[in-house]
């Protein structure tokens, strides 16, 4: 009688909570689904829907400028964060030292984590200017630029430099995870190893990745998955320019819904996007299962 | 001997180059935001302005109709309250679930839990064209009604697995002896764990005013002019607009990050100690 009293009570005080995400995220994630599968019109979305099964997800798949999308979203996602965990973990052992300033240094980390996503973007946008921008002028003042270049006007390098753009603001988060980590790690570890003549690059592979693997894994899989959403960035620096080079798949759903006003095809590519982040959400879940973090 | 004097160097080097890195491309952003147009758009680029002004900063500050500065101070004050409004339903529906889920656990809740978090992960484009549709024909379209109830779908999630991590660590007798003696659940969440999580609250409203004041993708598309558009989305147009003065638009961009920057720093430890726990969005 007691635990069913219980049981009651918990859903109740649940139940706020549940309401709003459902009437949130729920319903309108189911919304989304019966979309997909209607031609729906955003002026009018339920006077136009016909229903048309998977057309939309068949076309969407053989779309190539779709399926570019999502390789620009891929590559987005690998190399910024591929750069930001190589930087986070150099930086990290850098402030594991002890040395003086180290603490000023580590409140710098927070600088650009707290920088507003769309204030860096416009940040790097000014500095890349190809007409007045700092980088341009830097670069050929110290000789290593012959010409003025158009770094986000260029498909070859647009991408590449909103990447760069966005491993600055990113880069601190891993390093602070990974400094947290890299605490917690016995430092009499170290003098045993070093008495038994093991190597800087031997103390590293063997004690201090291990150390820090499961915390540096957590922060893998939460910024992949943040990778994969990415709009902002690329709405304020390039608009999916030039010649679509920079255009990931939020912000394809965007074009296709908002722009071109079709609903139910832009439904189909949004839940393709789903399923790719379900996949990397379900490796976060299976990560923080695993260190007993819920 | 040597060999610690070379790694002393190595150091210094190191955080030398670190804090170049962090701090250069923000102190252009100010140095810009203290130019005159027309300086910054001299060629040769200069790297201090001859005759430093602040300028940019009072036509942003000064209202005018229809100018910069209106949309400015209008998309400040429209984030101000959409982000406190949103933050603060989401707390209130976010304190008794995190409390149901860290004192009365079941195996339905706890899957239920681990949906809430997947949720608060889902890319936004799953939700928006419903969300748009029904906000629409709802008439609510350009409201910060709208916003607020759509922030929710992040806030409320994060809000309550953050809650729900602290409640843990707070002993459960705590709670349960007033329980015994009567008082309901309701009660004891009152006066036995929000006094003692305080702390914790303060940081989970913190941490939530910083989602909901970055936000730009729901700003975007649900709000067409200064009545509901937030600081993100008068920012992205700013930057975007024909007439490009790029020291008014770093000084817009200086200004919108001061409080952002200064809670964080305020709340450094917090923010620290919640990274590594694996619960921060980054």
């Amino acid at each position: 009688m007691i635990s069913y009293r219980k049981t009651v009570t918990a859903w109740l005080l649940l139940t706020p909570m549940i309401v709003i995400i459902v009437g949130v995220s729920g319903y309108p994630l189911i919304k989304t689904i019966y979309y997909s599968l209607t031609g729906a019109k955003l002026i009018a979305p339920d006077v136009t829907s016909i229903f048309v099964g998977f057309d939309n997800f068949v076309r969407a798949l053989s779309s190539s400028k779709f399926l570019e999308a999502i390789w620009h979203t891929t590559y987005f996602a690998v190399t910024s964060v591929g750069a930001e965990m190589v930087i986070g973990v150099l930086v990290a052992l850098l402030l594991n030292e002890a040395f003086a300033g180290r603490t000023l240094l580590r409140a710098m980390l927070i600088l650009p984590l707290a920088l507003p996503t769309v204030v860096n973007a416009m940040m790097w946008r000014l500095i890349y200017n190809p007409d007045f921008g700092a980088l341009n002028a830097l670069l050929l003042q110290i000789g290593m630029l012959d010409a003025y270049r158009s770094w986000l006007g260029d498909p070859a390098t647009a991408l590449d430099m909103v990447i760069l753009a966005d491993v600055w603001k990113n880069f601190p988060l891993v390093a602070l995870i990974a400094l947290a980590a890299l605490q917690t790690v016995p430092k009499d570890l170290y003098e045993a190893a070093t008495l038994d003549g093991a190597g800087v690059w031997n103390r590293f592979w063997r004690i201090t990745l291990p150390a820090i693997l499961g915390p540096l894994s957590v922060a893998l899989v939460l910024r992949t998955i943040e990778a994969f959403k990415v709009f902002d960035i690329i709405y304020v620096m390039t608009r999916g320019g030039p010649a679509s080079s920079t255009k990931t798949v939020s912000f394809y759903v965007y074009q296709e819904a908002f722009a071109y006003m079709r609903v139910g095809s832009g439904a189909s590519y949004a839940l393709i996007v789903v399923l790719i982040s379900a996949c990397l959400i379900a490796g976060y879940m299976y990560l923080i299962r695993k260190q007993g973090e819920v | 001997m040597k060999a610690s004097l070379t790694k002393k160097i190595c150091i210094y080097l190191g955080a030398l180059v670190l804090a170049t890195v962090i701090a250069v491309p923000v102190l252009w952003l100010f140095i810009m935001s203290i130019s005159s147009s027309t300086h910054l758009t001299t060629l040769p680029l200069q790297w201090w302005p001859d005759a430093p002004t602040f300028e940019n900063y009072r036509n942003l500050l000064v209202f005018a109709e229809n100018s910069p500065s209106a949309s400015f101070l209008y998309g400040i004050r429209n984030s101000i309250i959409i982000a406190f409004a949103a933050t603060g339903l989401s707390i209130i529906a976010a304190i008794p679930a995190a409390y149901s889920f860290s004192r009365l656990p079941g195996p339905r809740r706890k899957n239920l839990l681990y949906a809430v978090i997947a949720i608060f992960m889902l890319p936004p484009v799953a939700i928006v064209l419903p969300l748009y549709t029904v906000m629409s024909a709802l008439g609510l379209l350009n409201t910060h009604f709208a916003l607020i109830i759509v922030y929710c779908s992040i806030l409320l999630p994060f809000t309550t697995w953050l809650l729900k991590s602290n409640f843990d660590t707070i002993p459960g007798d705590l709670d349960e002896a007033p329980i015994i003696d009567g008082a309901n659940r309701l009660q004891a969440i009152w006066y036995v764990i929000l006094p003692i999580a305080r702390p914790a609250l303060g940081a989970a409203v913190m941490m939530a005013v910083l989602l909901a004041w970055d936000e730009f993708f729901y700003g975007l598309l649900f709000t067409n002019d200064i009545r509901a558009k937030t600081i993100t989305v008068a920012i992205a147009d700013l930057a975007a607009g024909r007439v490009a003065d790029y020291g008014l638009i770093s000084a817009a961009g200086i200004l919108a990050a001061v409080p952002p920057v200064i809670l964080a720093f305020f709340m450094q430890k917090t923010l620290v100690s919640g990274l590594a726990s694996g619960s921060v969005k980054g």
